[in-house]
């Protein structure tokens, strides 16, 4: 993809969890992307999709009875599912770091946010404390935080979801990370916060050259922030192409039933469109393709094999018999099944 | 826990710390102030007792056996001539000793072994969790008499050793348990995903926030250990004569005579077990209060 090097390749990644003997949780099935330094790659998807679990597996953080049982995932070329933990542990926090969905419970709450923040600082950077200390001021004065030197001395609970966010992300970046992984950065918090905190990774993005994952369920996120998208289901990638590309021209039915299911000023309607059903659990997808119990135009064949990710069009891949050959013409004449 | 911009100007009273804020909750409580107090005094008279007392707890003088309260010996003395005020100051430092000394022993075990059992989960956790079951289901009492009467002597050592490894698994449960429920908090993942290795995970993120818990029940823990140690001497099974505790100062009071006649040389040691074990015992509910979070609101 593209001649720039990339930064992190992952090359199908496989995470299963083996819940007992019979059942066997496929959370992350073949899943392959790459991107590149400083670029912003959003992995979309609703609840249970296996977009936190990729992100879990880059760092191999996944917990028992889970376990990445094939792939690769390499970060300037160097794979880290054969590092040991104790290899592991200097990469993360130093090479690629996370931000997780909910600031409220994701700072330890017996100690302060110098506390917090000094310890990485420390641990990876190697600095003495007094150093750490006023490393730390200058990031929470980077990442927006006002009285800075005051509110190193607070606990978590003494702040707000939207400070606390901006405290995680000042502990994200304080080793410079070549890659930010962002899981749902923005969910709990009030919609005018969310932006601000969204500029604020992408302006510390600009600032440190980071790459970012953004795994979100917003498509309005997308649009304004990505470069790059990836749309999963089922563990799967289903689409991926530039955000643009995405926004112009939803090619798999998935995608375009997410969009479809968002409100909209344009049109007045009493219920939104949303996607009939619920994904499928990881233990128990249907034969064939795993969206077709979902799909509007779901066809014979769907129903008997899994259709591969295929180049739909220049830079465009699409996981859909539809557009596999003569599946365009399909595409055509096919009616939704539901208006 | 309401900051207004009124009280901003005094940081002191806003950035409280997690420990500042449970003591101030303690303080609250008066009975669990009552029992600090109590029990201090009484550490620190068995701490001073070569100072309280000049007679010697072990050495008797069989000419003055079970005699009467005197200007000479205040609590006058047992059987065998020992001056009981001495005995029962010197008896306090052994009965302190054997339940600190216990709790502790326990405590450390109930912490290496309930961490990793919490911790790492699976098969280790099945393990040491069998082998918890297996001590809580033999009956304390019968293992720990077969094992002291075993042994040729019982020193102190010996007996805080016997009763620590037959109470360790209630501590390891509770440290286990609260780990268990630590271990799906964000905060751990987010530690991990920035680069925090298992022992610092361990001591600075699961162990500050399970320190409720494990204070409270190691409190706890030692009122039960100075009964038992009590328990076990006044049968005659704990640390044996000459050595005073206040257990077997008691088992004296099993001869009719001296029960009837003397009770300035038993009540004095019962009343000091069930200080010790009051306060105590008011301390860790007092604790337990000022580390349960509920109590914040206010």
């Amino acid at each position: 993809m593209g001649d720039e090097r990339n930064l992190l390749m992952i090359e199908q990644l496989k995470t299963y969890f083996y819940l007992d003997e019979n059942r066997v949780a496929k959370a992350v099935d073949g899943v392959s992307l790459s991107i590149k330094p400083g670029e912003t790659f959003a992995l979309v998807g609703e609840s249970g999709s296996g977009k936190s679990m990729t992100a879990l597996s880059i760092l191999q953080l996944i917990n028992k009875p889970g376990k990445i049982i094939d792939g690769s995932v390499s970060l300037d070329g160097m794979e880290l599912i054969s590092k040991t933990d104790k290899e592991m542990s200097k990469i993360r926090g130093n090479d690629i770091s996370m931000i997780f969905q909910e600031p409220m419970t994701a700072l330890n709450p017996v100690f302060t946010i110098g506390d917090q923040i000094t310890e990485i600082l420390r641990k990876h950077k190697g600095l003495k404390k007094k150093e750490a200390h006023n490393r730390a001021v200058e990031l929470l004065d980077i990442v927006g935080i006002p009285r800075a030197n005051e509110i190193i001395h607070e606990y978590p609970h003494q702040l707000s979801g939207g400070m606390r966010q901006r405290v995680m992300i000042a502990m994200a970046i304080s080793c410079e990370p070549k890659l930010l992984i962002a899981d749902e950065p923005t969910t709990a918090l009030d919609v005018t916060i969310q932006s601000q905190i969204l500029d604020l990774l992408k302006e510390m993005q600009e600032k440190f050259n980071m790459a970012v994952l953004l795994i979100t369920h917003d498509l309005g996120v997308v649009a304004e922030y990505a470069d790059r998208v990836a749309v999963m289901y089922g563990g799967q990638i289903v689409e991926q192409t530039s955000a643009k590309q995405l926004i112009k021209e939803m090619k798999h039915p998935y995608s375009k039933g997410l969009i479809q299911s968002l409100p909209s000023f344009k049109k007045t309607q009493s219920r939104l469109d949303a996607i009939p059903g619920t994904i499928p659990p990881a233990y128990d997808f249907p034969h064939g393709c795993r969206f077709s119990a979902r799909c509007p135009f779901v066809m014979d064949i769907c129903t008997q094999s899994n259709p591969e990710l295929i180049e739909a069009a220049s830079d465009h891949h699409v996981r859909c018999f539809l557009y596999e050959e003569g599946g365009a013409d399909i595409h055509e004449t096919a009616s939704p099944a539901a208006k | 826990m309401v900051v207004n911009n009124t009280e901003k100007s005094d940081l002191k009273t806003v950035n409280k710390t997690p420990f500042q804020l449970t003591l101030k909750r303690f303080m609250k409580n008066k009975l669990a102030v009552a029992g600090v107090i109590t029990l201090s005094l009484i550490i620190l008279a068995v701490i001073l007792a070569p100072l309280l007392t000049e007679h010697d707890p072990t050495k008797g003088d069989l000419m003055l056996i079970e005699q009467g309260p005197s200007s000479e010996h205040i609590l006058g003395t047992d059987g065998s001539g020992r001056d009981n005020f001495a005995r029962l100051l010197y008896g306090g430092r052994i009965s302190l000793i054997v339940g600190f000394a216990a709790t502790l022993f326990s405590l450390a075990i109930g912490l290496v072994t309930g961490s990793i059992a919490g911790y790492y989960g699976g098969r280790i956790d099945s393990l040491i969790m069998r082998v918890a079951d297996l001590f809580l289901a033999l009956p304390f009492f019968v293992l720990a008499l077969t094992i002291i009467a075993i042994l040729d002597e019982v020193t102190i050592s010996v007996f805080v050793t016997i009763i620590a490894i037959t109470t360790w698994p209630s501590l390891t449960r509770i440290i286990r348990g609260s780990f268990l429920s630590l271990r799906e908090q964000e905060f751990i993942l987010s530690a991990k995903s920035l680069g925090a290795s298992d022992f610092r995970i361990i001591t600075k993120h699961f162990l500050p926030n399970a320190i409720g818990p494990i204070i409270v029940n190691a409190t706890l823990m030692m009122a039960t250990m100075i009964i038992v140690e009590s328990g076990m001497s006044f049968i005659g099974m704990g640390i044996p004569q000459p050595t005073p505790t206040w257990g077997n100062m008691l088992s004296e009071a099993q001869n009719i005579r001296v029960l009837r006649d003397h009770p300035e040389a038993w009540i004095p040691p019962g009343l000091g077990i069930l200080l010790t074990v009051l306060s105590i015992n008011f301390i860790g509910d007092g604790l337990r209060d000022a580390f349960d979070p509920k109590s914040n609101r206010r």
